[in-house]
């Protein structure tokens, strides 16, 4: 079988599994929508953080931006503020119509108010040349100053958080619901970055990690490629919060919105774990991870995050290529790199003398 | 902005403010000389600071709970973090020192939250704090109140840092530091044992840490997820005063906890946290903004 029919027959068998996965584990939906979640986080992480190099700890407030945009106003468009506030969504059911276009009018928002929000933050951040340590402590306090302020404004609930609608009968079941809009949108996402990094674009943001002033010599508009990146991450990731926050039903500033301890690190550790600046190591990653987490919850209760910080430190100290990185490094033909034999040298190690 | 109002009506509340605030910076000061210590000479930025300081404090805490008196908790804590220090440079980040940037962002991240869950396991999520013990000073016809512990762990705070640098500039081994943060390949050819350096450097980091917690414990309170605001705030202040500049943290320091008193007065005890995180954005992005017309950027 040549290289276009076995591309054929993987992603072919992906889509069906995919498709019949909620039918065939009923009882696991939602957990099977989150796992798309998942997948879309550890590649929206990987554009920036790990093709492009810029390692980011803010990349959840686009997620809660999201999510807030898309609960307002499915919240302003049908209700009445004050009466829905009072008592806490347990207002009229919404008609399916009226859920939906609530829903998809919010999503559309939302991805606009986000990418308003990462270009502002991009002109602010990337284009005034901010790199390496100091962007990711920038993006670490950004992340959360945004739960904070989340947590003060009381026009979306401040602390006590807010409701989403209920999901209204008649559109199925609420996890198959869910689970088909994640795998749309990871589905999208994942052509989308596989389209961008075979091309023009994939070459700009690799040159910016690899040497960025070599990369701006050579004529590369750097600013303006990493303001893309970050713009085209903030869509995928408003996209996913709208989505997460009708999921979950309630939104809680700190711990669901803009949950840089859970959501934001773990994004972190897939796109790392199945390694980072490939296109298939975050949704190995991601798999992966939301399975083992599944297990560290059960088997190692109230441990689990201590067991989370662990993870990280031992994928970053000792496995830092990260899984696709380690089969890379193994089987280099197999990835389309030709190694000479006699060099004797690394091709991919550490080119610091 | 009911503070603005309150403060123009009784101009006093402004001197109450300040001298908290300044009171307060010595300890953000102190935790900040650490980090421009571990960032000078081993080029980490310690996202675990914070919890290091946290983990200052509850072991103070264990300690005073033992029933010695609450200053006997600052040594303790620094002894103790001291070799927590040493053990995690053993284990971690001698395998990150002179490594790619990302892996020393990463596992010092990594190490801030296992630290964090850590806490959380052995001491419980709940607020803890000391009781020193000690009275209150009313200035100004009893409208200035000044708490004498804040008063006695600003002096040592102030101690504290006039060893070290006195360390750092008579000692063979602080001037074996200095040497190392110039230049570390020199330094290892002249005969400088620089994995030492860098293992006595992280460790005396953890300790300087370890002290500001068990201060922190008495004047204030602790919590296991308090820790990212002391990173942001060590952060930023060495960011302003620019690595071994210790006249500069000191200043930067004291400058801050009066800004950040102001701003919790005025904007609300609520958004106290939000200002510190917004305030490091800002900053960083204004430095940034400074250098991007000298066509530079911060390294």
């Amino acid at each position: 079988m040549n290289n276009t029919g076995r591309k054929f027959v993987l992603y072919g068998s992906i889509l069906v599994i995919s498709l019949a996965a909620p039918w065939m584990l009923p009882a696991y939906q939602t957990q099977l929508a989150f796992l798309w979640m998942m997948v879309l986080f550890a590649l929206t992480w990987d554009l920036v953080g790990g093709q492009m190099g810029y390692t980011s700890f803010g990349n959840i407030v686009f997620f809660g931006v999201g999510m807030y945009v898309t609960a307002v106003i499915q919240r302003n468009l049908h209700f009445d503020i004050e009466e829905y506030v009072h008592v806490a969504g347990a207002v009229d059911m919404l008609t399916p119509g009226q859920y939906l276009a609530g829903l998809f009018l919010g999503l559309g928002a939302s991805t606009i108010a986000s990418v308003i929000v990462a270009a502002i933050l991009g002109a602010c951040i990337l284009a005034m040349g901010m790199r390496g340590q100091y962007f990711g402590i920038c993006t670490l306090g950004l992340g959360v100053a945004a739960g904070e302020l989340a947590s003060g404004w009381e026009y979306i609930g401040a602390g006590s958080g807010m409701v989403t609608p209920v999901f209204p009968d008649g559109l199925g079941e609420r996890g198959v619901f869910f689970y088909y809009i994640f795998f749309l949108l990871a589905g999208i996402l994942f052509l989308t970055l596989r389209w961008l990094y075979s091309g023009r674009f994939g070459l700009a943001i690799k040159a910016i990690r690899d040497d960025e002033d070599k990369a701006e010599a050579m004529g590369i508009h750097t600013t303006r490629y990493k303001i893309i990146a970050w713009c085209i991450c903030a869509f995928f990731l408003s996209l996913a919060g709208g989505a997460a926050g009708h999921l979950i039903g309630f939104i809680d500033p700190t711990e669901v919105a803009f949950a840089g301890a859970t959501f934001g690190v773990w994004m972190i550790l897939m796109a790392i774990l199945g390694g980072k600046g490939t296109l298939w190591g975050p949704v190995i990653g991601a798999v992966i991870f939301h399975f083992t987490q599944e297990l560290f919850w059960t088997y190692l209760f109230g441990w689990q995050r201590v067991a989370l910080g662990g993870l990280i430190i031992a994928v970053v100290v000792f496995f830092p290529q990260g899984i696709m990185g380690w089969l890379r490094d193994r089987w280099p033909e197999r990835f389309g790199y030709w190694v000479e034999e006699s060099s004797g040298s690394d091709p991919f190690g550490d080119a610091k003398p | 902005m009911q503070g603005f109002q309150i403060l123009f009506a009784a101009p006093i509340f402004s001197v109450q403010l300040l001298i908290d605030g300044i009171l307060i910076g010595a300890i953000f000061a102190l935790a900040a000389y650490g980090m421009a210590l571990v960032w000078g000479v081993m080029k980490i930025i310690n996202f675990a600071q914070g919890e290091f300081v946290i983990l200052g404090g509850f072991i103070a805490f264990a300690f005073i709970n033992t029933g010695i008196h609450p200053f006997l908790g600052v040594p303790l804590a620094a002894v103790s973090l001291y070799i927590i220090g040493w053990f995690l440079y053993r284990l971690v980040i001698v395998r990150i020192v002179e490594k790619d940037l990302f892996i020393s962002i990463l596992a010092t991240f990594g190490i801030s939250i296992f630290m964090q869950q850590i806490m959380n396991q052995i001491f419980g999520a709940d607020v803890q704090t000391a009781e020193s013990g000690m009275g209150t000073w009313f200035l100004f016809n009893n409208n200035v109140t000044v708490l004498q512990i804040k008063v006695v762990s600003f002096v040592i705070a102030l101690v504290i840092g006039a060893c070290l640098a006195l360390f750092m500039k008579k000692a063979r081994l602080g001037q074996a530091i200095r040497a190392t943060a110039q230049n570390a390949r020199a330094a290892r050819i002249l005969g400088i044992d620089t994995d030492k350096v860098y293992s006595t450097t992280f460790a005396l980091n953890a300790a300087i840490c370890g002290a500001t917690g068990a201060l922190v414990l008495m004047i204030w309170v602790i919590q296991p997820f308090m820790g990212l605001a002391y990173t942001i705030r060590s952060f930023m202040i060495v960011i302003v005063a620019g690595i071994g500049n210790v006249a500069g943290v000191i200043v930067a320091g004291l400058g801050l906890g009066a800004v950040e008193n102001f701003a919790g007065f005025i904007l609300g005890t609520e958004f106290q946290a939000a200002f510190v995180f917004s305030l490091l954005v800002v900053i960083l992005v204004w430095r940034n903004f400074l250098l991007k017309l000298k066509r530079s950027y911060l390294e």
